[in-house]
């Protein structure tokens, strides 16, 4: 009997072997694979009981992990509660959605490639691991003035410091309190979730740099403006018809000037003045002689077609890539299909402002390890030449008349030369339009270039115009700037 | 001649002393490990009961010197050593689910062992020599069909977790296939060693097999059926495996015909191809097994999907005793205690375990080789091959390897009527191995054989 009984050992011998593949299987081949399902509640666990680095702004912390008693160990708190949701996002069940939480999370939870030797000396020295702590460009005091001033209408604000791109406040409303979507009681959290995603304001979506996109309306003017100016065939003084509309070629439709009057009691007016008072017919006909593709180079010029990441990812603003005359003409006054962001319009003025040279919009100042040494930290990039210094003076010249004496003189504050543009965006028969303003201030030396939009000119107004609704949101928000 | 036989032979027994020793440290080292890594302390209670748990394994070896002196000098350390760390883990698990230790399942199991031990070596002492096991051949056969098919009976079977495995008298519970499995290894020992010749000899040849005659077919057709009554009726896969492929093995060694092995497997295909498909329970095992990621599955039961990702989450080096979550997985004490082990001792660990079964399977298998009786080899390889098995089905079970299944894994999982069923099952290997490793008698003694009494057996 003993032949079979050691063939016997041998069929043991593979009844074990087999056990042997199958836990190297999944403690080995697929581990990362397990370890990264979703409803994997070890490693939920195990992101959770490492101390997530907190955001800063000014020396504030917007959102911080709080030691808690539970399985979880940390609770991710936002002590400023809606004033930074869409900076921040939210860290949740979920993992990290939106904002910074979700754009930087490798280097917030600590697995970032960058930290590698600190981990490794983490593992030595028995120090508890820890996420590295974001500090943000935001000024504090730019973002509060910005919430304030938007109050409880629809839309978003950005400023920027048009020498370096450093995001001074990123505010879009409505809001929501990250808090209530950051607990650990999973039924409450997903009712929270469930009706901040059905809400009709749709709250969660970031305005200032995605969602749906608005015509810009009359800020586009001044891109407009730049691309003629680039060309060297229009100065300031260039006469451009001024009626109260423009007949538009292949068609029998017109482009009316606001409210059908015309832009000058001559019909004509100068490319400063068309500026000044936001004349439709001239920006049209403007439009049409440069041509669609040094209008769609010039918006390029500009970022228009890009996607930086802030980190949060922008989506790109956009100019149709087909135009006949009269869409061109359309175009021109930022109707037709010219969709673009809050951020991308900020960037404009931030452009005319910084001697024309764009430059790479960023949220993360520096990034600070638990140790507090500094791990990364911001450099300015240029993003491209928009224009060269010449003709960003010149349009500084016409958006400065512009707020002075023009429809942007809300936007005017005592002391302080100030540059801007409103724009009256329609979106649709029979609704009310976006109130749009960009600007920059002081006009001499620019500290702080601002996009306002103001969705469907706002609550219950009687003007729904970008000067009369947006400029004077913009101008509390340059003021929290030049007024520290 | 005679200086061969001046030659003492080596028992063995130091070996295991220090076998012992190392296994009782260990299994303190980890108990210490756990301490410190739940409370930040050493455990208060580590010298009594290491002391206690060296004593118990010392009292068994002391008994192996007494009563089997040439028993093979692995299987207790090994037994030692795997109960003790089934011992940690399932304490490890109490402190997770907030379990006191009065109240927790580990006393419970550290009882159990104590009595398993005790009965262990009861059976040692009583059962002087294992083939007196054979005059209870037909015995030990009723009582191995009646225990497997009890849990059927009204009233005192008992269906949890979807198998109907237990049987339940007032408070006590019980899983009556484990002592089924010794009670039919037994059986079939004793009753194969008689009709071994007529299966193997018997018979035509059909396409190079010898295919036994058709009343020979009686037997395996009877277990056939158990088998398949085991698995549509309690819903257990696993024992049915286990208790049919150990039937079948120990055919094939009884009558060294591969014939009997080709019609079990293809029987047990079959069988289980047909009950796959008539009953819903196999089916929704069978999805579970081989999709067990599936929303559909998922819906059923995620407890081997948890089991998975703790196993994942261990890794090679694992999360190291106590600072892993076992606990997440349902009966992370038995019958996914393997899980546990490869959560927080890695694949190296889990490895490490699954050596310790080899080494106590190979050893058994070994003593089966040495044994001179046929009655002998076939109970001590069908006992080490039907522990290889239940490793199988097991671990096979929680890896996806095979269905999961309700076994535990021996000596490692809570459950007394597991320890009581292996231990013994220890203890009969061992007699059976002091019987192989025993020298033959002196040549002396040989001389003077016919002087002496008619010598049957020889009891010590």
């Amino acid at each position: 009997m003993n032949a079979p009984i050691r063939r016997l050992s041998f069929i043991v011998g593979m009844l074990f072997a087999s056990l042997l593949v199958s836990t190297t299987l999944i403690q080995y081949v697929f581990a990362a694979d397990l370890n990264a399902r979703a409803d994997n509640r070890r490693t939920l666990l195990a992101t959770y009981a490492r101390e997530r680095g907190e955001i800063l702004v000014g020396q504030t912390p917007v959102a911080t992990s709080v030691p808690t008693d539970d399985e979880f160990k940390f609770q991710r708190e936002y002590p400023e509660d809606g004033r930074y949701a869409h900076v921040t996002g939210f860290y949740s069940f979920y993992g990290a959605v939106g904002g910074l939480e979700q754009a930087e999370d490798a280097l917030l939870s600590g697995s970032s490639d960058k930290l590698f030797y600190r981990r490794v000396s983490d593992l030595f020295t028995g120090r508890r691991a820890q996420g590295a702590t974001i500090e943000t460009t935001l000024d504090p005091a730019v973002q509060k003035a910005a919430d304030a001033a938007l109050g409880d209408a629809r839309g978003a604000v950005v400023a920027l410091d048009p020498k370096t791109g450093a995001i001074l406040a990123m505010v879009s409303h409505p809001t929501f309190d990250p808090n209530t979507v950051a607990g650990h009681d999973l039924g409450e959290l997903d009712a929270n979730y469930q009706k901040l995603t059905e809400d009709e304001d749709r709250p969660l979506v970031n305005r200032a740099i995605g969602g749906d996109l608005y015509p810009p309306g009359s800020v586009f003017k001044v891109v407009v403006a730049a691309a003629a100016l680039s060309d060297g065939e229009y100065t300031s003084d260039s006469v451009l018809p001024g009626g109260a509309a423009l007949d538009l070629p292949l068609t029998d439709a017109t482009l009316p000037n606001n409210g059908n009057v015309p832009c000058s009691p001559t019909n004509e007016v100068t490319l400063k003045q068309a500026m000044v008072v936001s004349c439709n017919p001239a920006f049209g006909e403007l439009g049409m002689k440069i041509g669609a593709d040094k209008l769609r180079d010039q918006a390029a010029k500009f970022g228009f077609g890009d996607s930086p990441a802030v980190p949060m990812r922008v989506t790109p603003s956009s100019v149709p890539a087909e135009l006949n005359a009269p869409q061109l003409a359309q175009s021109s006054v930022g109707q037709f299909d010219v969709r673009t962001t809050p951020m991308q319009m900020a960037m404009v003025a931030a452009g005319v402002a910084n001697d024309g040279v764009v430059m790479q919009p960023y949220l993360v100042q520096s990034v600070i390890g638990s140790d507090l040494s500094v791990i990364d930290s911001a450099e300015p990039t240029e993003l491209s030449q928009a224009v060269d210094s010449e003709v960003a003076g010149q349009l500084t010249d016409m958006l400065v008349a512009t707020v002075e004496e023009g429809t942007g003189r809300r936007a005017q504050i005592p002391g302080v030369q100030v540059a801007g543009k409103t724009g009256t965006a329609e979106h649709g028969e029979g609704r009310r339009a976006h109130a749009w303003f960009i600007s920059f201030a002081p006009a001499d030396d620019p500290e702080i270039a601002v996009a306002v939009i103001v969705e469907d000119g706002g609550i219950a107004n009687t003007e729904t115009s970008g000067g009369s609704v947006a400029a004077p949101i913009a101008r509390q928000v340059m003021e929290a700037r030049l007024t520290r | 001649m005679s200086i061969v036989s001046s030659l003492a032979p080596r028992s063995g027994r130091t070996t295991e002393l220090i076998l012992l020793l190392g296994a009782v440290g260990i299994v303190g080292l980890a108990y210490v490990n756990l301490g410190i890594a739940t409370t930040g302390t050493v455990p208060p209670g580590l010298a009594a009961l290491g002391v206690g748990y060296l004593g118990v394994a010392l009292a068994f070896h002391v008994v192996l010197r007494w009563r089997a002196k040439y028993a093979d000098p692995l299987l207790l350390p090994i037994v030692t050593l795997l109960n003790g760390l089934g011992l940690v883990m399932i304490h490890r698990i109490d402190i997770a689910r907030g379990r006191d230790i009065t109240e927790g399942v580990a006393l419970r199991q550290l009882m159990w062992s104590a009595l398993a031990v005790g009965i262990a070596t009861v059976v040692l002492i009583v059962v002087r020599d294992h083939r007196l096991l054979r005059r209870y051949t037909y015995i030990a056969g009723v009582g191995g069909f009646v225990l497997l098919l009890l849990p059927l009976m009204p009233v005192i079977g008992n269906a949890e977790f979807g198998s109907r495995i237990w049987i339940r008298i007032g408070p006590l519970s019980f899983q009556p296939g484990e002592v089924a499995k010794l009670l039919l290894a037994v059986f079939f020992a004793g009753y194969l060693v008689q009709t071994r010749d007529a299966l193997s000899v018997a018979g035509r040849k059909v396409l190079g097999l010898t295919l036994p005659r058709a009343r020979d077919l009686g037997p395996i057709l009877l277990a056939w059926v158990a088998s398949l009554a085991v698995l549509v009726f309690e819903r257990d896969l696993g024992s049915s495996l286990l208790f049919f492929g150990l039937f079948v093995a120990m055919l094939y060694i009884a009558t060294e015909r591969v014939s009997w092995i080709a019609i079990g497997l293809s029987l047990f295909v079959a069988g289980a191809y047909v009950a796959f498909l008539i009953f819903g329970h196999v089916q929704t095992r069978v999805l579970l097994w081989l999709d067990t990621f599936s929303s559909e599955a998922l819906q059923t039961s995620d407890q081997l999907a948890k089991g998975l990702m703790g196993m994942a989450a261990g890794g090679m080096v694992g999360t190291g005793i106590g600072r892993g979550r076992p606990d997440l997985t349902y009966l992370a004490e038995s019958d996914f205690i393997i899980p546990s082990f490869g959560e927080e001792l890695g694949l190296i660990g889990l490895f490490a375990i699954l050596m310790l079964y080899v080494l106590l399977v190979e050893r058994g298998l070994r003593t089966s080789l040495g044994t001179r009786d046929g009655f002998g080899k076939l109970l001590a390889a069908g006992l080490s091959f039907s522990l290889a098995l239940q490793c199988f089905v097991v671990v096979g079970g929680v890896t996806r390897v095979i269905p999961l299944t309700g076994l535990t894994a021996p000596f490692l999982s809570s459950g007394g009527s597991s320890l009581l069923a292996n231990w013994t099952l220890l203890a009969i290997l061992l007699r059976i191995s002091d019987h192989a490793r025993r020298p033959l008698p002196d040549e002396k003694d040989a001389s003077a054989v016919g002087d002496a009494q008619t010598q049957v057996v020889k009891l010590r």
